[in-house]
């Protein structure tokens, strides 16, 4: 069928859009030259930053996906009074500015607040440390994983849970056997949109640990002291070795599944 | 058998019961409803998938209310079949061998064999027809020798073609497995070509219970009446000489008296254009307000003085009577005919 005018204006906008993208994008990996590329790999600051960015975020979407599992199946099964307000609070790491996300975590986790001072006699320390930066990072990452795994939980009918048991399966049993499998997809999925998510943060982990220093609070300290030219190889960097994160986990969690 | 005592069951918004039910050792027991009675959830309380308010719960004699449903020897096949869609039709089957005791017995190979499906072992179950299904469900179900199967309108799904396969096998399996098989539907064929015993629920009551034929053939209350498609419900008085209905008196064989429903199957009525008088015959004249055709036959209302008495009859009765819309009428039925309740 003939493309009408309609659909060459959605193209136009479609264009547009791309290009809005993936400029910026194409710019970060043409500018540093392939020589300075080289010297920032062997930038002990540059990788020291790009590996605890990898580090923290890893563990931040491991931990969601530990912490998060059972409460979005919760969400995806159970009705109660006051669902929708709890669904509300899931998403609030969305919708509030960053630097408010790390103002209120060192708040409940200073010695002026009680929630801290346990922490600190247990000898937790999380301004200025890997474990703070990591509380930042779920927070602000767990709403992905919770949304993307209730909706998986929910695709499974519960029928099928309902069958498992009476064939004698335990709940536990039933969720590893019937659940899991079914939903794994979109837990890998909430898995990775929560890593991306941990890895680009910035905001509020600058006011919770400047030190150690990640790979954007590098790059900010970087452009502020030196300019654009020096803070691109990081950039480069750190947009490079995610990539290859997350296209290989795409890879891995779209092939097809083996025939039994 | 399964006895339920006085189970209530509240459900999103639903009450079942109070209601008291009782499905025979080896019976195949049909539970009928509108769409909403309370049916499916009816069945997934006897299997432990939903809690009861109150009252108990006995599969073969043994009080199961508190007994999570792995525990209560019954098997579930919903009508979608809820086959495990990334196991295969095996994996499928021997899903609950590993939680049965460990001295226990299960002959794969007899059901395989009865329900035919080594060829589809291997298979997905994506991959199977919507019969080739609903055997795989049933032998997952079987294979643990549960007392009780419960099938939640296993064949609604199914295409005309299956549905009868399906239906012998059904009929088969129950009785060479001498199980106590209980199964929603509302589909009339089914509960009168495979049960031998049912019950009719209602709004989360139950109707009336018995023997299939019983509860076809003498339905006690007008819902009933009217559920089992019986046309021509009426409340009546019942007199030492007849029942009254808006002033007719209508003969019939009962000996009720007071106040009570009557029920004139369409099929008994004989539409005439002359009047044929007999002793044992009621005998009406009235107008023809309609003329519908209600499948293989017609269906004629006849306006007897405020009273529409529905008769069916056939295309050549229709054509030879020329029985229109305006034209005068007789109509008569036997006494024995009259269905009192």
């Amino acid at each position: 069928m003939k493309s009408g005018p309609f659909i060459w204006i959605c193209i136009v906008f479609a264009v547009v859009v791309l290009a809005f993208l993936a400029l910026p994008l194409l710019n970060i990996a043409t500018a540093p030259s392939p020589g300075i590329i080289w010297e920032s790999l062997h930038d002990g600051e540059i990788m020291n930053a790009v590996f605890l960015s990898l580090y923290t975020s890893g563990m931040a979407a491991v931990i969601c996906l530990l912490l998060g599992t059972p409460f979005a199946y919760l969400l995806a099964r159970k009705d109660f009074p006051g669902k929708n307000i709890v669904e509300s609070i899931v998403d609030i790491p969305i919708v509030i500015p960053h630097p408010v996300v790390g103002i209120a975590i060192l708040a409940v986790t200073g010695r002026n607040h009680w929630f801290g001072r346990i922490l600190a006699d247990l000898g937790v320390r999380i301004m200025g440390s890997p474990a703070g930066i990591i509380t930042v990072l779920v927070f602000v990452s767990i709403p992905f994983f919770i949304n993307a795994a209730k909706e998986g939980f929910s695709s499974v009918p519960e029928r099928l849970e309902n069958v498992s048991m009476t064939l004698g399966a335990s709940r536990f049993s039933t969720f590893w056997r019937v659940t899991f499998p079914l939903a794994r997809r979109s837990m890998l999925t909430g898995t990775i949109m929560s890593a991306a998510r941990a890895l680009s943060e910035f905001g509020a982990v600058i006011v919770i640990a400047y030190h150690p220093m990640i790979a954007p609070v590098l790059m900010f300290e970087r452009y502020q002291a030196y300019g654009l030219e020096y803070s691109q190889p990081v950039a480069f960097i750190l947009i490079a070795m995610s990539l290859m994160i997350f296209i290989t986990l795409r890879i891995l969690t779209s092939r097809k599944r083996r025939t039994i | 058998m399964i006895r339920l005592r006085d189970i209530k069951v509240s459900f999103k918004g639903f009450q079942l019961g109070s209601l008291n039910l009782e499905v025979p050792e080896g019976a195949f027991f049909m539970l009928m409803g509108p769409t909403g009675s309370g049916k499916t959830l009816l069945l997934e309380t006897v299997a432990g998938l939903v809690k009861p308010d109150m009252g108990t719960i006995e599969v073969a004699g043994t009080d199961v209310t508190e007994k999570l449903p792995g525990r209560r020897s019954v098997g579930i096949v919903y009508q979608d079949t809820a086959l495990f869609p990334h196991l295969s039709v095996k994996q499928n089957i021997m899903y609950g061998i590993r939680y049965l005791p460990e001295d226990s017995e299960y002959n794969f190979d007899r059901f395989v064999d009865i329900l035919d499906l080594q060829p589809l072992l291997d298979r997905l179950p994506g991959k199977l027809s919507g019969g080739e299904k609903q055997r795989t469900a049933l032998a997952r179900a079987l294979i643990t020798d549960p007392d009780v199967i419960l099938l939640d309108e296993p064949l609604s799904s199914l295409d005309q073609m299956f549905k009868g396969e399906i239906r012998s096998e059904l009929r088969r399996l129950q009785r060479e497995s001498s199980k106590t098989f209980l199964m929603t539907t509302h589909d009339f064929t089914d509960a009168l070509s495979m049960g031998t015993h049912g019950a009719v629920i209602n709004a989360g009551k139950i109707e009336q219970e018995g023997e299939i034929d019983e509860i076809f053939y003498n339905p006690k209350t007008p819902f009933m009446a009217s559920f089992v498609g019986m046309k021509n419900v009426f409340p009546a008085e019942f007199k030492e000489d007849g029942a009254v209905v808006k002033k007719l008196l209508i003969r019939h064989t009962s000996d009720k008296r007071g106040h009570g429903f009557l029920a004139i199957p369409p099929e008994s009525i004989v539409v005439s254009r002359e009047t044929t008088i007999t002793s044992e015959r009621n005998h009406f004249t009235g107008t023809i307000t309609s003329v519908e055709r209600a499948g293989p036959v017609f269906s004629i209302s006849v306006d007897c003085g405020n009273l529409i008495i529905v008769s069916s009859v056939t295309r050549s009765a229709l054509s030879q009577l020329d029985l229109t819309e305006g034209r005068d009428v007789y109509i008569s039925f036997k006494a024995s005919a009259v269905h009192v309740f």
